[in-house]
């Protein structure tokens, strides 16, 4: 090896050595703590979101509040269910392959000018991330031999091939203003009140359509609808379910977590601390994902692929090209 | 050591290459004969970012061939799907033996 | 020396996963394998600090296996692998030559004498590629934009089987398109 640790260290950004990247040990747990955080919080305001839409009693809205854990808690002590002739394989690394996935996705999340890890690329970490689903959620429905999870595979393919598009333009466009595809230099490039949302709105509106399209939740619950049986969750009992809602809220509250740190500015805002406005900011995310989310009806995944290209798609191009316009003006400095 | 780690990691990209034309010349599905392909063009990739990193960091020649190598796999992918599907319909054809309008 | 055993493993598993996909019954499976042996490249391509090729290579090959698995389950015989059946013409000849090939290139690459490496990697690989495609290889990429708007061209022509006549009738004066699936916009 010619490159030794100490010219490493001084040609920057070669992988690990990065100073935007932590090296310890701990900052991966930390972050994966903070992941399941993060999932669990959405997981109560999707809770409360359903319970109290209508009824906002603090009578139903507490046990709702307490809805997640007692669910997760009968998961992990039920019996798992297997079907005839599975694929026992594929079954296991696509349960295994959801959370694991969630977790991924938030090693990029920025977090006072560092993450977990840092690469000259975070933003297309995510995407990958997230496209991997694909993947997962297929093999989740294939693995059981059964039809309805099977529909439900090819629904979120269908999906998928809808809302992909124009998530890929709204991360581009973050990329376009930053001038960096590196999370960092994202939060940086919005420091002092400029953040991406004044001048990206559609493509924080996108960004959090897709997040709940890739989870399958809310409007984009096709995939796992009532009129399939729960579609590619309908053969998963026990452990694996669990995993499965685990990876699911995680990846939400991932996302959410990252639509804060990408258009919001992370830690960026007066008088309180960055880490303080960081929490309020992601929470506020999540709130209106879940308020909006939960009032909206169930997208049926060939009506909203029509809506994605005819609509979507050319408004995401459109704003990628304001930003592109903005960029040349000097606008983000 | 770096030259040492170029040849083996070459090597490895010369049997990702022999394993896919292997495969495409060997199936008999035209969906195989393609992830065939693929594999060919997978060790395309890999070679030519060892390259790049093993030899001329400082040149962006190497990643700009990778470039080329994943809008080849993008095409070969869009127009092969598109020809099967074709084929398919119209002559229920989906093995290449059974494809053999063009054969002589 | 950790490069090189790292290197080493992720090319191992590339081609062990490689060649499963000429081995395993179910099509399922063998998409799958050969996703794994462009997840192994790819992430062969982040550790030589390739991070933008590396991820792309992730992103793209996954979503191009996700259809792949489409259609292989659509046109394949034994999907499941559950009747084990071989579709195979001319495996010694095919054998020949993957290995003819594979020794030649070997033979090259342990007979050259490689320059040692002389620069190093930039402080952002990404900036380095984009600002090539950008700049002087800016023709390679006008290039791959008309390949690529023909290419969608060509195989939504080769894939569909309905044209406009079908969806606005013989004279083109139907006013709602008669097509099998309504989409979700008022049409």
């Amino acid at each position: 090896m010619t490159r030794t640790s100490g010219t490493r260290a001084a040609t920057t950004g070669a992988g690990m050595a990065d100073p935007t990247t932590w090296t310890s040990v701990w900052a991966g747990l930390g972050v994966v703590a903070g992941a399941l955080v993060l999932g669990l919080v959405l997981a109560w305001f999707d809770a409360v979101a359903r319970a109290g839409v209508r009824v906002g009693s603090r009578a139903v809205l507490v046990p709702a509040a307490a809805a997640p854990v007692r669910e997760g808690m009968r998961l992990l002590l039920g019996q798992r269910r297997t079907t005839v002739a599975p694929d026992r394989l594929l079954r296991t690394l696509a349960v295994c392959a959801v959370p694991v996935l969630a977790l991924t996705s938030a090693a990029v999340l920025p977090l006072g000018g560092h993450s977990v890890v840092s690469t000259s690329a975070d933003l297309v970490w995510f995407n990958a991330a997230e496209a991997l689903l694909w993947v997962a959620v297929w093999m989740l429905g294939w693995a059981p031999n059964a039809v309805h999870s099977l529909v439900g595979a090819y629904r979120f393919l269908a999906q998928g091939l809808a809302y992909e598009l124009p998530l890929m333009f709204a991360i581009i466009t973050v990329g376009v203003g930053a001038g960096s595809l590196r999370a960092t230099d994202v939060v940086a490039a919005q420091a002092g009140g400029a953040w991406f949302v004044w001048t990206m709105p559609v493509a924080l509106l996108v960004f959090l359509l897709g997040a709940a399209a890739f989870t399958f939740w809310g409007p984009f619950g096709a995939p796992a609808a009532r009129d399939i049986a729960e579609g590619v969750l309908s053969e998963l009992a026990g452990l694996d379910r669990l995993l499965v809602e685990l990876g699911r809220a995680v990846f939400l509250g991932v996302a959410s977590a990252t639509a804060a740190a990408w258009f919001l500015g992370a830690e960026d805002g007066p008088v309180l601390p960055g880490a303080w406005w960081y929490a309020i900011k992601t929470l506020a995310v999540m709130a209106f994902l879940v308020g909006v989310g939960r009032r909206l009806p169930l997208v049926r995944p060939e009506r909203f692929a029509d809506i994605a290209w005819m609509v979507l798609l050319p408004l995401t191009i459109l704003q990628t090209a304001v930003v592109a316009v903005l960029v040349l003006g000097g606008f983000y400095g | 050591m770096s030259v040492l780690t170029l040849q083996i990691v070459l090597t490895i990209a010369a049997a990702l290459v022999g394993t896919g034309l292997f495969g495409a010349l060997s199936q008999q599905s035209i969906v195989m004969v393609m992830m065939g392909l693929e594999l060919v063009v997978n060790g395309v990739l890999l070679a030519a970012g060892s390259a790049w990193y093993f030899l001329t960091p400082q040149l962006p020649d190497a990643q700009v061939l990778i470039l080329m190598a994943t809008v080849v796999m993008a095409v070969e992918m869009a127009m092969g799907f598109a020809v099967a599907l074709a084929i398919y319909r119209a002559q229920q054809v989906d093995t290449v033996d059974a494809a053999g309008e063009l054969g002589g | 020396m950790t490069e090189l055993l790292v290197l080493s493993a992720l090319g191992a598993a590339a081609v062990c996963t490689g060649v499963l996909v000429f081995v395993v019954d179910s099509m399922a499976r063998a998409t799958f394998c050969l996703l794994a042996s462009f997840l192994a490249t790819g992430a062969a391509l982040l550790v030589m600090d390739l991070h933008y090729l590396g991820l792309l290579t992730i992103l793209m090959m996954t979503i191009e296996m996700a259809i792949m698995v489409v259609f292989m389950i659509m046109l394949m015989m034994n999907p499941a692998g559950l009747m084990p059946m071989t579709m195979v013409h001319n495996t010694k000849g095919s054998a020949a030559v993957g290995a003819t090939v594979f020794v030649v290139l070997v033979v090259g690459i342990w007979t050259v004498d490689w320059p040692e490496r002389t620069g190093s990697p930039p402080a952002d690989p990404t900036r380095q590629v984009g600002e090539a495609i950008m700049g002087p290889q800016m023709l390679l990429m006008i290039v791959v934009g008309v390949v690529l708007l023909a290419t969608m061209v060509a195989g939504i022509t080769l894939a569909t089987h309905r044209g406009r006549y079908d969806r606005f009738g013989p004279d083109l004066d139907r006013g709602r398109p008669d097509d099998p699936v309504r989409g979700g916009l008022p049409r």
